[in-house]
């Protein structure tokens, strides 16, 4: 399997403290790679370098480089929007606009500059379907998004990332605030999306990487302690650290 | 190691631990009782060992419940996992040891009456002697979590095989010297059979503690000495 992502000595300063130190990993494509660790590991700032969302903070520093494709993205001459379009992202908490379920998943496309109302109605309608909720949403795709359950926000904002066609979805924590149910169809979404894009998750649920990741990286205060093929990680971790984390001694 | 952030799955995993320890200990006793038994032709302590695998069985049943709900409940990872797994084989091997301890008490109650004082009984108790050496050993490596012992035990499955392979012979010629032994050495056959297969399961604990452990069965072939299965009978040509 080829590396998408190769992340070489990347380090991440909020201020003056270090939350990422020397971190350097591949994450390989068209497969899942899970990021565990306690709360304040740097794991979640670390998927945001990905398609660097820690730019909007200020004070952020970052050396070491991310290569896309084989470019650096903290490199100079690169567009933090194609970037974006590229590595797409979904959220701990749905955040849908506050628009039609239509026009969430359309606002990408659009602002990329789609026009044609049958090639929006594709994309909306795959993207939808990629995302199984197209079967609940199909008749109401003119209604608002905010109106949905919590699950189906969620399905609906990974609908409405993959709609312009990334090559990898970072995703935050997106079940954590879902109920078991909704739980489970986004696990067997993921599963399914792997198949076209490269998936990157965060999660504090660690039965949920053991189901779902190929590839897990534990992270504890702001290094890299291992990271392995899931069976592996889950069964016979190489670190000390990583037992005890992931079998509840330390958290 | 660590303590577990909820204190209330080591108390789990402690009580497992406890019932497995427990069953060894009444798997010894079956086994020792039921040699001890068919040494001494004692009749009432072969009962007594009949009864103790109602006993055993039910440990078993109350293991796996708990092993089963600690699953349930904890969803287990890493070495937690392979504790509770190695409980539910380490049970399971535990209570077939039960079973063949009764089995033996069951063939001395059969044979009463009918046995010689014969000098093979000596060789049933050195090669017993060993596999209680052998289930002690491996059950104390189980506690320890000692892998070094596990191991030791498990090479040492040879010898007894290499034992019940030349108790099978001699009991064959017992049986071909004269026809009215054929009851009790076939008794005494099944005996020395069962008393390997305990061995054996000696040796499966051994592997489960190298897994329990490492998180890996040992590698290489298991020491096999038991060649009965494949050995030709030939009864001698009967003189006219």
């Amino acid at each position: 399997m080829s590396e998408i992502i190769k992340v070489k000595d990347l380090c991440l300063w909020y201020g003056s403290s270090q939350a990422l130190k020397n971190i350097s990993m591949d994450i390989p494509e068209r497969s899942i790679t899970a990021f565990i660790g306690p709360s304040g590991c740097g794991k979640s700032t670390f998927l945001k370098t990905l398609n660097r969302m820690n730019d909007l903070i200020p004070d952020v520093k970052i050396t070491g480089e991310v290569k896309y494709d084989g470019r650096n993205i903290y490199g100079p001459g690169v567009d933090v929007n194609d970037l974006r379009r590229e590595i797409g992202m979904v959220f701990q908490k749905p955040n849908p606009f506050p628009m039609s379920v239509y026009d969430n998943v359309a606002y990408g496309p659009r602002t990329h500059g789609i026009r044609s109302k049958a090639k929006l109605d594709e994309i909306v309608e795959k993207s939808l379907k990629n995302a199984a909720i197209w079967d609940e949403l199909k008749d109401r795709l003119k209604k608002s998004a905010l109106g949905l359950s919590g699950g189906q926000q969620q399905r609906l904002c990974i609908a409405r990332s993959i709609a312009v066609k990334p090559e990898v979805v970072l995703l935050d924590e997106p079940t954590s605030a879902l109920d078991p149910i909704s739980t489970a169809k986004i696990e067997e979404l993921i599963d399914e999306l792997k198949r076209e894009f490269t998936i990157v998750i965060v999660t504090h649920n660690m039965q949920q990487a053991a189901r779902c990741a190929d590839v897990t990286a534990f992270f504890y205060l702001g290094n890299l302690i291992e990271v392995g093929q899931t069976m592996q990680m889950f069964s016979t971790p190489n670190d000390r650290r990583t037992q005890d984390y992931i079998t509840g001694r330390f958290g | 190691m660590a303590e577990h952030i909820v204190k209330s799955f080591d108390q789990e995993l402690l009580e497992l631990r406890n019932m497995i320890a427990e069953m060894g200990g009444y798997a010894e006793k079956s086994v020792l009782d039921s040699i001890n038994a068919l040494m001494r032709r004692d009749m009432e302590q072969a009962e007594r060992v009949i009864a103790l695998d109602g006993t055993i069985d039910a440990l078993q049943r109350a293991a796996e419940e708990r092993a089963i709900l600690v699953i349930a409940k904890r969803q287990p990872l890493a070495q937690d996992l392979r504790e509770i797994v190695a409980a539910l084989r380490v049970a399971g091997d535990l209570e077939r040891i039960g079973d063949l301890g009764k089995n033996i008490a069951k063939r001395v109650v059969a044979i009463n009456g009918q046995m010689q004082g014969n000098k093979i009984f000596g060789g049933f108790n050195h090669m017993a002697e060993l596999v209680l050496e052998q289930l002690k050993q491996v059950l104390d490596a189980f506690a320890q979590r000692n892998v070094e012992e596990a191991l030791a035990v498990w090479r040492s499955d040879g010898a007894v095989d290499a034992m019940y392979t030349s108790l099978f012979r001699e009991l064959l010629t017992y049986m071909m010297e004269d026809p009215r032994n054929i009851g009790f050495c076939t008794h005494l056959l099944f005996c020395a059979k069962n008393i390997e297969r305990i061995g054996d399961h000696a040796t499966n604990i051994a592997e489960t503690v190298h897994y329990l452990v490492t998180g890996q069965s040992p590698s290489g072939e298991r020491p096999k000495n038991d060649t009965t299965s494949t050995m030709p009978v030939e009864f001698p040509a009967v003189a006219n």
